[in-house]
């Protein structure tokens, strides 16, 4: 009989609660009622599988991806890069990564962003990339501005780029933002105090990666993201409930 | 020092996808054209067999209100309860990948995608699990993304039987998990709302 090997189970209190009050939107949309426990079954173990043929090589290039011929975008060069690995350390490979962000100024290309900060002609601000056989994955950008946002009058976010990855397993599936080192807004933003542990919160804080960044050309961030990891299936013939 | 116990990594906490997710997984939604293709328009592809369907709703928050910039992505098997998976036996229709991602129309929240309707999958223990569609719903304000399942009003006996929906203690909040079919111009549509909050909120899982 078959029953798969499960994913370890998500740790509700190292990510944030639904409810956090000072996330102003969340109040509205935070279930009420507990969440229902789960073991995992072949809806939850699968997930769907991309392949090159999903996207082109320029994707994680997000200098050129958009910029007109002989273009660039305006702001500090960027390489963003990192491992995707489980909880077990293993990586995770050829699994999807995509990423959205602002430009430089802090707008986003999006038909509801009213910031004043002007669209940049050569940027769109979105990417994606498949990892490679070691779980690696590389997005070259500009880094990202601080912009301001309604939760309180004088709030900023803090500079920041989406991540969303998949993993294996639907059960892995993830949604975060990396923020990056030494930026004074980390620490006052309210959708970062969402989380509730400090070292939670420094996994999202990518550090100069000083020895990766090009001379004369780009710096570098390093953002290794960590996916839920796996049972052993050593234990097949255990008992189980349900 | 040595240690028989394996050092565990953390999972990298989540956080909001934001107003703008659009920009990274839906970006002709955000309104620019970027990607060769954006992924998760064709669920079935043009070889799937089984039954044409329609899927349709809304999520609304604890005020009443749609969402609209949420964003839902579907992962399910299809007819024959085969997932497009390695670990999954069986085979998928050539084109048929079983994920989705989906976004709301702008002025109404109401959001909708066509698929085939999946058939019965093994679950545990070999406990059929009753057809069903897996659902992940991020959106601005939800801090980590919300599972839940579609099921189908017109598989009443395997609905009765399946674990996932037995293991509800409270069998009133069962019926946030069934969709309602009805037919529009030859097409069949099954309605699934979603409510985040408040009176007759779906069941999310932890899963």
């Amino acid at each position: 009989m078959y029953t798969p090997a499960e994913f370890y189970q998500r740790d509700r209190e190292w990510h944030p609660p639904a409810l956090t009050p000072h996330y102003k939107t969340a109040v509205s949309r935070s279930p009420q009622y507990s969440l229902i426990s789960l073991q995992n079954s072949s809806s939850e173990i699968t997930g769907p599988v991309f392949g090159h043929n999903d996207i082109d090589p320029l994707d994680n290039d997000l200098l050129n991806n958009y910029a007109k011929p002989g273009e660039n975008p305006i702001g500090p060069r960027l390489i963003a890069h990192g491992r995707v690995v489980d909880e077990n350390g293993r990586g995770v490979p050829n699994t999807l990564v995509e990423a959205w962000q602002a430009n430089a100024g802090g707008r986003y290309r999006h038909k509801k962003d009213t910031y004043l900060a002007p669209i940049d002609p050569n940027f769109g601000g979105c990417g994606r990339t498949l990892t490679d056989e070691n779980g690696y994955y590389f997005f070259r950008t500009v880094k990202p501005g601080a912009y301001p946002w309604r939760n309180y009058v004088n709030g900023w976010r803090p500079a920041h780029i989406h991540f969303s990855i998949f993993g294996t397993a639907f059960a892995q599936r993830l949604i975060t933002q990396c923020y990056f080192e030494g930026d004074p807004w980390i620490s006052r933003c309210p959708i970062v105090k969402t989380i509730p542990d400090e070292r939670a919160v420094d996994m999202l804080v990518a550090k100069l990666d000083e020895n990766a960044t090009i001379p004369l050309d780009t710096q570098c961030y390093r953002f290794d993201i960590v996916l839920r990891g796996r049972r052993s299936t050593l234990f097949e013939n255990r008992l189980e409930g349900n | 020092m040595t240690s028989n116990t394996p050092e565990y990594l953390k999972e990298t906490p989540s956080q909001t996808a934001g107003p703008y997710v659009h920009i990274g997984l839906a970006p002709g939604a955000a309104g620019f054209d970027i990607y060769k293709q954006e992924l998760g328009w064709d669920i079935a592809g043009p070889n799937a067999k089984g039954e044409r369907i329609r899927v349709e709703g809304v999520v609304v928050d604890g005020i009443g209100s749609p969402i609209k910039d949420v964003l839902l992505e579907a992962w399910q098997a299809n007819s024959e309860g085969v997932y497009a998976h390695p670990e999954c036996e069986g085979n998928v229709e050539d084109g048929f990948r079983g994920w989705g991602r989906v976004i709301t129309d702008f002025e109404t929240g109401e959001w909708g995608f066509d698929t085939v309707k999946p058939g019965a999958t093994m679950g545990r223990n070999g406990r059929m699990m009753a057809p069903h569609i897996n659902l992940w719903i991020v959106a601005r304000g939800i801090n980590i993304g919300l599972n839940t399942r579609i099921y189908f009003e017109d598989e009443v006996e395997a609905n009765a039987k399946d674990p996932v929906i037995n293991l509800i203690e409270w069998e009133k909040r069962r019926a946030t998990l069934i969709a309602k079919r009805s037919e529009r111009d030859g097409q069949v549509v099954y309605r699934f709302d979603v409510k985040i909050q408040g009176e007759d909120e779906t069941v999310f899982f932890d899963i």
